[in-house]
């Protein structure tokens, strides 16, 4: 006949777990942590604007990577006319050397796991 | 004609998200206080609905059932296809809820040249709409990256799954390849087959087209273009926490993927996409067949004033008699 008890404890079932996020955010207190990735850098500017690098910088290595390694050039011309020399290790982190306090933050916060380091070695810094 | 009518109305949507970001910059109505009230509209809605088909009685006792009722102990009974307690019902509706069991069945009849009538299999519904369910859960499940913090290794793990081909940078989700195909079909064939096409409705087309925008613009987002998904996150989690912030740098483009979102979401509890409550209440599929152990009794049968066969006998009985009527109680 009615069965209101059922569809109310599956309603408030329902409800539960589309809100866990919520109270997952409470119990692990971390609802308000934003990642601010250290720049250590003596450089003034990046090789692209601020705004390109924080969206797309994904692009841009992977050009590299496809012109170093399949092409065999190794200048890249910025949009600023800039040159620079396509190298993750050399060029990148020659001022962004601090890993995991820079690429880390945001990857780690917004769940990307990269391959780079299963060619690359991580440059030891003094 | 009714195709256009709901390409349109996405279309008027996506316009109604570039004016209102692109154009007038109203980046806190579109990013924060719309998807709010889509997400009330979605809980107070789909509470409702649920609350109103609850107080609709289920005074009949109506299971339809494809397999052998429980009945004499030499008897092999289908506990599945023919439930007789709640194992049975939960086993029927998880496997309906999770494999689609009854379409599975689908049918197809045809009458070919040979004016041969033709009954065939016809699993490509079945495909399509499994297909199409578990990727978009998938990916909701993925999703959940935006809105919690640490990431649980759970969703990383399924988002490592679903990008094991390691194919372009970003990867390329397999789910996102397949929703792709599936939901291209589930349009198609109602806009193909002449049949459904004349069954289907405006809302059925526009339903379809609106989760096609939202994963059209989904992948344009991720593959090609990219939009700074920290401060998606922190957009996210600012809306969750109810602390909401908007984060610069966030492109247009998400906030057309989001205003369709929120009128997905907004529009869930009062369409046919409500189905995902409505399977889990039809009498049909989650009552027992038990009616051969228990008798159901209509609860609402009017206390009708009867005068049985035996009453009447013995009433009549002296004038029955006289008039040579057979009796079935002889005094």
């Amino acid at each position: 006949m009615y069965d209101a008890d059922k569809i109310i404890t599956g309603l408030i079932i329902f409800l539960c777990l589309i809100t866990f996020p919520i109270y997952y955010n409470i119990a692990t207190g971390k609802a308000a942590y934003r990642p601010e990735p250290k720049i250590v850098t003596e450089e003034k500017q990046c090789v692209e604007s601020k705004g390109y690098m924080r969206a797309k910088h994904m692009d841009l290595l992977e050009e590299w990577r496809e012109s170093v390694v399949r092409e065999g050039k190794r200048v890249y011309v910025a949009s600023d006319g800039k040159q620079y020399t396509m190298s993750l290790v050399d060029t990148c982190m020659r001022c962004h050397w601090n890993k995991a306090e820079f690429c880390d933050l945001c990857h780690n916060y917004v769940g990307i796991r990269l391959n780079c380091w299963s060619c690359h070695t991580l440059p030891k810094r003094d | 004609m009714k195709v256009l009518y709901s390409l349109l109305a996405v279309i008027v949507l996506v316009l109604v998200a570039y004016v209102g970001v692109g154009l007038l910059g109203l980046h806190s109505l579109f990013g924060v206080m719309i998807p709010y009230a889509a997400g009330a509209v979605f809980i107070v809605g789909l509470v409702y609905r649920v609350l109103k088909w609850a107080k609709a009685p289920v005074p009949f006792h109506i299971p339809t059932v494809c397999g052998q009722q429980k009945s004499l102990p030499w008897i092999k009974a289908n506990n599945i296809e023919s439930p007789h307690n709640t194992w049975g019902v939960i086993a029927r509706l998880a496997l309906e809820v999770l494999l689609f069991r009854s379409l599975f069945r689908n049918e197809r009849v045809e009458l070919r040249r040979s004016e041969k009538l033709i009954f065939g299999g016809n699993k490509y519904l079945w495909l399509g709409g499994l297909a199409f369910h578990w990727c978009l859960f998938i990916i909701l499940f993925r999703h959940l990256i935006y809105f919690m913090e640490p990431v649980p290794s759970v969703v990383l793990f399924v988002q490592d799954m679903d990008g094991i081909f390691e194919f372009a940078v970003p990867t390329l989700f397999l789910t996102d390849l397949v929703i792709l195909i599936a939901l291209t079909y589930l349009f198609l064939r109602r806009v193909i087959y002449s049949q459904i096409r004349y069954i289907s409705l405006s809302s059925d087309y526009f339903a379809v087209l609106l989760i096609l925008g939202v994963v059209i613009s989904g992948v344009l987002i991720r593959l090609f273009y990219k939009v700074d998904i920290a401060a998606v996150k922190e957009l996210a989690m600012g809306v969750i926490s109810f602390r909401p912030t908007v984060p610069e740098g966030i492109s247009l483009l998400f906030y057309i993927k989001l205003f369709l979102v929120s009128t997905l979401v907004a529009y869930f509890p009062f369409s046919k996409l409500v189905h995902g409550a409505g399977i889990l209440l039809s009498p049909t599929r989650n009552l027992k067949n038990n009616s051969r152990m228990r008798r159901h009794i209509n609860p609402w049968d009017y206390p009708v004033k009867v005068h049985t066969y035996e009453k009447y006998e013995e009433e009549f009985r002296e004038a029955m008699k006289e008039a040579g009527l057979p009796l079935e109680k002889e005094n």
